[in-house]
């Protein structure tokens, strides 16, 4: 029968890094535990019981919690007691209700919505993932909840006027590539949330009118305030810099701010001044409207820079005006997590400033730095366990600053990486090789070689070698995207060498069915599975059945799917929720554009729209 | 290319069951604002001979990227083989719509030459007046208030507003002097209004500063006959004052 013990895998987005998980296999056959005992346990009993709620207290791993839930139902239920912060990494497999219902004491919410894929466009507007629902149900379930972070859900700013007044200790809010809120929301969350300590907004969308803009930051408490994270560094509308400034003086807790693009350089430093005991800063533009006074601004700012003793990460740097890059000189040895990747500096813009970087660990740029850049990267950044190469021209026939080279030499000079991800157009299997031989440690690994389909540059042929050393090599290895021609022979790699694996994406690749059934038959820990545009079909679809269950979700676009295997599918597992988006409503073809499947313990959503059609 | 592409829905072709490649564009928005590129299939085989040279010409250039390919590439019956160059597929490299949003208004500003204002990009209205033989345009962004706005106003039209007009109450240089907008408005003969984003008409200062150049499609100065409503008190306090 099915795999009970299965839990959601961890947000890996950006390293691996592990999060408390929440285990619904659960309720599939063991319904009985979910529910509550007709009558109470005898006393002898719930001594017993009273003693492991306090042992369990110190369990702060979900995947720990997971395991102690399924010894007996005293552990069961002191478990449910005792967990304070409760992930659910796909809001449709499971209800608010029986969340609450089970989980009574939760302070703290992680929930993520809408696949991945979304980020990219391929999920149309209005598919889902609305935050209201389970909104009203903390409000009624959970009146000590004190921190929640959303991922790719609707949130509207009714939601966030309930948040803000339905919970009297509410303390931090995470948004993270979220929609469907406004300046009008953060105003209303701003002025009722007396004790909050941290808002943080992380590339959410922003869709309102120049003229609907509302300064919410004059909105926080006049008085001293605990805030100590405020990050709005993707608003797209310009923040009161008065009320602003005002807001960082009598907000003595502050730790990590990070502003938005309006803010100039001359700016950011009055801010600076006001907070020296800053850890984490976004610089927004770093450049000053008014070009003729730069040098007194330069020396003003690394006095600033100077101050800020306690700076470990630094981001911003939008429309950066290179004169001022050395101004960050005073704190670089000091910094481990340095966002270059809004800002278009060339390698020698970038080698005087990262000379200077040796405790860096986590690195995000754009390639316009070149195989040069990353090469003086590997010279200094021996520290460094994350890598993010971003393009500045994100099209597939771009011309490409980066190429093997650059990879080869991160690899040759950082051997402790962790975490890369790499855009490209010219990249060899032999630099993949060599990465996978130097870089033992890595847990995530993302190639995107942009232009479809194209091989090895140098022996044009596939990229299959270089993944299959990859997979082969680095042992530890959980998440990896692939890119570049790619045949079946790739994915035999995967599936017989990726047996850690649990976040796969692909796109563009493989020959036949047999690409997915390697990997549906041969990854046993694999969690979600992403792809696009790859000739995969009903066959291979029906080939992964012994494993859908354990897993979060698995998304097929534009592939070789008809209604028929999905159905089939459908029918077999009774409890994946099995969906079926068209992009064009009346097209009712056989062929399955794009397939989005999930387990749930609730069975099909009743808020799907109607381009979605659930089996 | 875009060209050639529109002649394909009205070609009669050889394709696919299920549609062609220009449908895309009715049906579901996938997320608009989020560098949504619609998907452009090149159905090279049955193009004009033009067509085929210049997908010809690109097919060569792409040639390093299907090496086992002769020039013309072919679609739709290979399904391992590459799409014909320059089809734009959507979500593809996977960057995320902010990244490529921010960093496209960047490059464009960063074409810009030193010294000019870098905050926000201009806002070119077209200004006409009643009489003026042309139009003007104006920058809404480099006034900060109705009253700037008004004086750079009577500065463009200054020469057409004396003379003719001037006898029949207050001259255009009268009009559009240092005043509150209020009795600029009721005191002469001309009432500037404006054509906001809904396409409507609409007289110049009953909204905030700001709300008006965000909403500001173009300008029209119109002779107090003209607007309705205003025109009668317009002339009345004209014919007070002269």
């Amino acid at each position: 029968m099915r795999e009970e013990r299965s839990d959601m895998s961890e947000d890996d987005d950006g390293g691996g890094e592990e999060k408390d998980s929440w285990a619904p296999g659960l309720g599939v056959a063991g319904k009985s535990r979910g529910a509550p005992d007709p009558l109470p346990p005898p006393l002898c009993d719930q001594v017993l019981e009273n003693v492991i709620e306090n042992v369990l207290q110190f369990l702060s791993s979900r995947r720990d919690r997971n395991a102690a839930s399924l010894v007996c139902r005293s552990w069961y239920r002191a478990e449910a007691q005792t967990r304070r912060e409760l992930f659910i990494g796909n809001c449709y497999a499971v209800s608010p209700r029986r969340a609450i219902d089970r989980f009574r004491c939760v302070r703290s919410l992680v929930l993520k919505g809408k696949p991945r894929f979304a980020d990219f466009g391929l999920v149309p507007v209005g598919w889902g993932a609305h935050f209201s629902p389970w909104a009203s149900a903390m409000a009624a379930g959970y009146p000590w909840l004190e921190k929640i972070c959303l991922k790719r859900m609707s949130v509207t700013d009714d939601d966030l006027s309930l948040l803000a007044l339905s919970f009297p200790f509410f303390k931090g809010l995470t948004l993270i590539c979220c929609d469907g809120f406004s300046t009008a929301g953060l105003a209303v969350f701003a002025e009722k949330c007396r004790h909050l300590r941290l808002l943080d907004l992380i590339e959410d969308y922003f869709e309102e009118e120049e003229y609907e803009v509302v300064d919410w930051i004059s909105k926080f408490p006049q008085t001293t305030t605990s805030l100590e994270t405020l990050g709005f560094d993707c608003l797209l509308s310009a923040v009161n810099f008065e009320a602003l400034e005002a807001l960082i003086a009598r907000s003595p807790a502050l730790r990590q701010l990070r502003v938005n693009h309006h803010v100039t350089v001359d700016q950011l430093r009055r801010l600076m001044v006001l907070a020296p005991q800053l850890t984490h800063l976004g610089t927004g533009s770093f450049r000053s409207p008014e070009e003729g006074e730069g040098m007194e601004h330069e020396a003003h700012l690394v006095s600033a820079f100077a101050a800020s003793r306690s700076l470990v990460s630094l981001s911003g740097f939008r429309e950066v005006a290179p004169q001022f890059l050395p101004a960050i000189y005073p704190v670089c040895s000091n910094i481990t997590f340095l966002n270059f990747s809004f800002a278009e500096i060339t390698a020698e813009e970038l080698k005087p400033v990262i000379r200077h970087c040796h405790n860096l660990q986590n690195f995000w740029v754009l390639d316009t730095v070149r195989d040069e850049g990353l090469q003086a990267v590997a010279a200094t950044c021996k520290d460094l366990r994350e890598l993010r190469v971003f393009p500045l021209d994100a099209t597939e026939d771009s011309e490409g600053f980066v190429s093997d080279v650059g990879l080869t030499a991160i690899s040759d000079g950082c051997r402790k990486l962790q975490s890369i991800l790499y855009f490209c157009q010219r990249m060899t299997n032999k630099a993949v090789l060599t990465m996978s031989k130097n870089c033992q440690e890595l847990v995530v690994f993302r190639l995107c070689i942009m232009g479809r389909h194209l091989p090895d540059h140098h022996t044009g042929e596939p990229m299959d070698e270089g993944f299959g050393a990859i997979v082969m090599n680095c042992k530890k290895l959980t998440r990896l995207a692939v890119s570049g021609l790619l045949t079946d022979k790739a994915f035999g790699y995967i599936g017989k060498y990726g047996k850690s694996i649990r976040t796969l994406s692909v796109a563009f690749a493989g020959n036949s069915d047999m690409g997915l059934r390697y990997v549906l038959e041969g990854c046993p820990k694999l969690q979600k599975l992403e792809i696009r545009d790859s000739p995969f079909g009903d066959a291979a679809l029906l080939s992964g059945i012994h494993h859908y269950y354990n897993m979060r979700f698995l998304w097929m676009s534009s592939c070789k799917l008809s209604h028929r295997g999905c159905e089939d599918v459908a029918r077999r597992l009774p409890h994946l929720v099995v969906e079926v988006i068209r992009d064009r409503p009346e097209a009712d073809d056989e062929a399955v554009e794009k397939l989005y499947m999930y387990r749930s313990l609730v069975g099909r959503r009743n808020d799907a729209p109607p381009f979605v059609k659930i089996l | 290319m875009a060209s050639g592409l529109r002649m394909e829905e009205t070609e009669l072709r050889l394709g696919l069951p299920g549609g062609g490649g220009g449908g895309e564009a009715e049906g579901v928005k996938n997320s608009g604002k989020r560098g949504f590129v619609e998907i452009v299939d090149l159905k090279l085989q049955l193009q004009t001979p033009v067509g085929v040279q210049e997908a010809a010409a690109e097919a060569a250039e792409k040639v390093r990227r299907s090496p086992n390919h002769d020039s013309i590439v072919s679609c739709g019956s290979d399904p391992e083989k590459p799409s014909p160059p320059k089809a734009q597929v959507v979500g593809w490299p996977p960057v995320r719509s902010f990244r490529k949003n921010i960093l496209s208004v960047h490059s464009d500003k960063g074409r810009k030459e030193e010294g000019e204002k870098s905050s926000s990009l201009a806002a070119l209205v077209k200004v006409s007046m009643d009489g003026a033989p042309y139009l003007r345009k104006v920058d809404l962004k480099t006034h900060r208030s109705y009253q700037e706005l008004f004086m750079a106003l009577q500065k463009m039209f200054s020469s057409f507003t004396t003379g003719d007009y001037g006898s029949q109450g207050m001259s255009g240089r009268e009009f559009m002097n240092e005043r509150k907008v209020k009795d600029v408005l009721h005191g002469s003969e001309y009432v500037p209004t404006y054509e906001d984003k809904d396409g409507d008409w609409m007289l110049v200062g009953d909204v905030p500063w700001e709300m008006f150049v965000a909403s500001c499609k173009r300008l029209s100065i119109m002779k107090g006959s003209e607007a309705i409503g205003l025109a009668p008190r317009a002339m009345e306090k004209c014919k007070n004052k002269c």
